[in-house]
């Protein structure tokens, strides 16, 4: 039983530094445009992002962190979370200290309004004359003090030609019997609530409870066309043709389309929803200084690119969208001609009340037939 | 006829058991990168993982780490408490400690790990901690869950040795110590392997309990799937697990095996 215990564990051994030999051949940048020193080397950066959300050298990708310890001698200890709210429970607990998070619009107005965020050093940050002057002053920040754009990403209807009649302009083809089992929708109440309050042409970030309940009951309809609703298992569903329907991110259906060339997209005429995450610095972070430089090295151009191509979502960056090796340049459906699309709406962070409010209908939607 | 239905049934339950992982196995030789889509065959994602530098290698390790230290720490502490437990004279004492025990196996994960999770943060307070959830907080609550299985593996193998064993020893001339470690401890080695390949795999697999008590510095590798639920799972993961799931295979084939020669031999 020894020999088999000793066995099982020099073959665990001996797979780990397989899997973890880092060549390092693309993790450097060629040419930096700030400068970066080399004053804090040694000292360690906490960095907290969304999962899958950073080039990270798969495919002949660049290792943006690793690029940046090698830059600066900053050990990154990166690890991810799966959405706004877990962040923000574990940001606000105070057990964890982080020094750059990433999070969405409408999280980081909640952090600014509950002081948990600190404003940011400009002056550090020589990079940042690269970001789009229209992703700046943004509802959650108006003065820039607090937080730079990392990525964009707008809602739209994706569907699979060879099922779909036409080319649907409307939220309203998610309530068409035609396709009654074939339709998805998102599998979180914001998302969900979204679709049926530009549908029925209502705030998303209404704080009247007669808007929720109005936008609840036409969720409710939708119950008996709907297939599922789901989240990542719609690349999945979409690619292999087993829906005909789904809302997603514009960005994700460019993944989409490579596996299943049936796929079409539209931004829907009633509107829709537009996020941004932004990098911030939280309250009680201990390494201040090297979160300036981190944050400065996520705008080089360099890294921006690598990052919105792997990402796949719009860039906010000037130095990426103007460059024409970027893989979406122009992309007509990451960078549409804002003459012909149609409103975007922002999330705001809503009164706790109506919070818990529409909630509770999500769950009554979800329990109705 | 009876027999055929069987069969069919046997084969029924394995198609079940094994197909998701077959599934799994034949798209991480997708050329492409989708789950559903297969474009033909290619070794491209197991190439991907072990030549590139991609972050997936940080929590692999730490998962690992974790797994061996908190399994051969909770192996030693359960292992003592088993002998302490086996030695109790009171049989209410001993029914009380075989409860106690018993309770944190059926408590739902997700009640251990927000009370860890509180106690942590709590202690934290005290000590003016700015981490009060680090690596040392998720290595104690993995050997804290761990404990039970290895007692629950090392007490039934004990109540099977002589209780008389170690006093044979000591009157032969050995010492306390000398009669644990070298009649007593061979005697139950079955059962502290097997509890110590629990409390291994436990560890490696757990969501739950390391959802809520791991800090900034160290995530594991279910943390880490977990947290990609925007984006598809990218198939060098299907790799990962295809290559796990042949570690397992291959370490119960060997165990059955020698297993097997074994008993031959006793025989």
């Amino acid at each position: 039983m020894k020999k088999i215990l000793s066995v099982m564990l020099v073959i665990l051994m001996a797979a780990v530094p397989l899997t973890f030999s880092a060549c390092g051949a693309n993790a450097a940048i060629e040419e930096p445009r700030a400068v970066y020193t080399r004053d804090y080397a040694g000292t360690t950066l906490n960095v907290f992002n969304w999962g899958v959300y950073i080039s990270d050298g798969s495919e002949g990708t660049l290792n943006v962190n690793k690029a940046f310890e090698n830059l600066t001698g900053i050990h990154v200890n990166y690890t991810t979370f799966e959405s706004n709210e877990a962040m923000y429970a574990k940001l606000k607990s105070g057990a964890v200290s982080y020094d750059v998070v990433i999070p969405s619009d409408y999280m980081i107005e909640r952090l600014i309004s509950e002081d948990m965020v600190q404003p940011l050093d400009f002056s550090k940050l020589t990079n940042y004359d690269l970001i789009d002057d229209s992703y700046k002053g943004v509802f959650y920040d108006p003065d820039n003090r607090y937080s730079v754009p990392y990525n964009v990403g707008m809602v739209g209807l994706i569907y699979n030609t060879t099922m779909v009649e036409g080319t649907p302009d409307s939220w309203a083809v998610m309530w068409d019997e035609k396709y009654a089992d074939q339709i998805l929708t998102f599998d979180n109440p914001r998302d969900a609530f979204a679709i049926a309050q530009f549908l029925i042409g209502v705030d998303v970030n209404s704080e009247n409870k007669a808007d929720w309940d109005a936008a609840a009951d036409k969720l409710k309809e939708q119950n008996k066309v709907l297939q599922g609703r789901v989240m990542d298992q719609v690349f999945a569903k979409m690619e292999g043709g087993n829906a005909a329907i789904a809302p997603y991110y514009a960005g994700d259906y460019l993944v989409m389309v490579e596996n299943n060339e049936d796929l079409a997209f539209c931004y829907p005429k009633e509107g829709t929803n537009i996020f941004m995450d932004a990098a911030c610095v939280p309250k009680n972070a201990q390494n201040y200084e090297a979160a300036m430089l981190y944050i400065n090295f996520l705008m080089e151009p360099e890294v921006a690119l690598a990052n919105a191509e792997y990402i796949c979502y719009a860039s906010p960056n000037t130095a990426v969208i103007n460059n024409p090796e970027y893989e979406y340049y122009e992309n007509e459906i990451l960078y549409p001609d804002p003459e012909t699309l149609p409103p975007t709406e922002y999330f705001h962070d809503i009164d706790p009340e109506i919070r818990s409010y529409y909630e509770k209908l999500w769950e009554s939607v979800l329990l109705a037939d | 006829m009876k027999k055929t239905i069987g069969n069919i049934f046997v084969g029924l339950l394995y198609l079940i058991l094994y197909l998701p992982l077959l599934v799994m196995v034949v798209f991480s030789f997708n050329a492409g990168s989708s789950t559903s889509v297969f474009k033909g065959l290619s070794f491209k994602w197991y190439v991907e993982l072990f030549t590139n530098s991609t972050d997936v290698g940080v929590p692999v390790r730490n998962t690992l780490i974790l797994a061996v230290i908190s399994a051969v720490i909770a192996t030693v502490i359960g292992t003592a408490a088993a002998v302490y437990i086996y030695y109790v004279r009171s049989k209410l004492w001993k029914n009380t400690l075989n409860t106690v025990t018993n309770i944190p196996m059926m408590n739902p994960d997700i009640v251990t790990g927000v009370s860890l999770m509180l106690l942590f943060v709590f202690v934290g307070r005290l000590v003016g901690a700015v981490n009060s959830l680090n690596f040392f907080t998720l290595l104690i609550a993995h050997i804290t869950f761990n404990i039970p299985y290895v007692i629950l593996n090392v007490l039934p193998k004990l109540n099977q040795t002589d209780p008389h064993l170690a006093e044979a020893a000591q009157d032969l001339g050995s010492t306390p110590t000398e009669s644990f470690f070298r009649v007593v401890l061979p005697a139950i080695m079955p059962g502290v392997t097997s509890g110590f390949m629990m409390a291994f795999t436990l560890s490696l697999d757990d969501f739950i309990i390391s959802y809520y008590t791991t800090g900034t510095d160290f995530q594991t590798l279910p943390l880490y799937i977990f947290n990609m639920v925007k984006k598809p799972v990218k198939p060098h993961i299907y790799a990962l697990y295809s290559i796990i799931f042949l570690l397992v295979l291959a370490v119960l084939l060997f165990t059955n095996i020698s297993g097997m020669k074994d008993k031959k031999e006793k025989k």
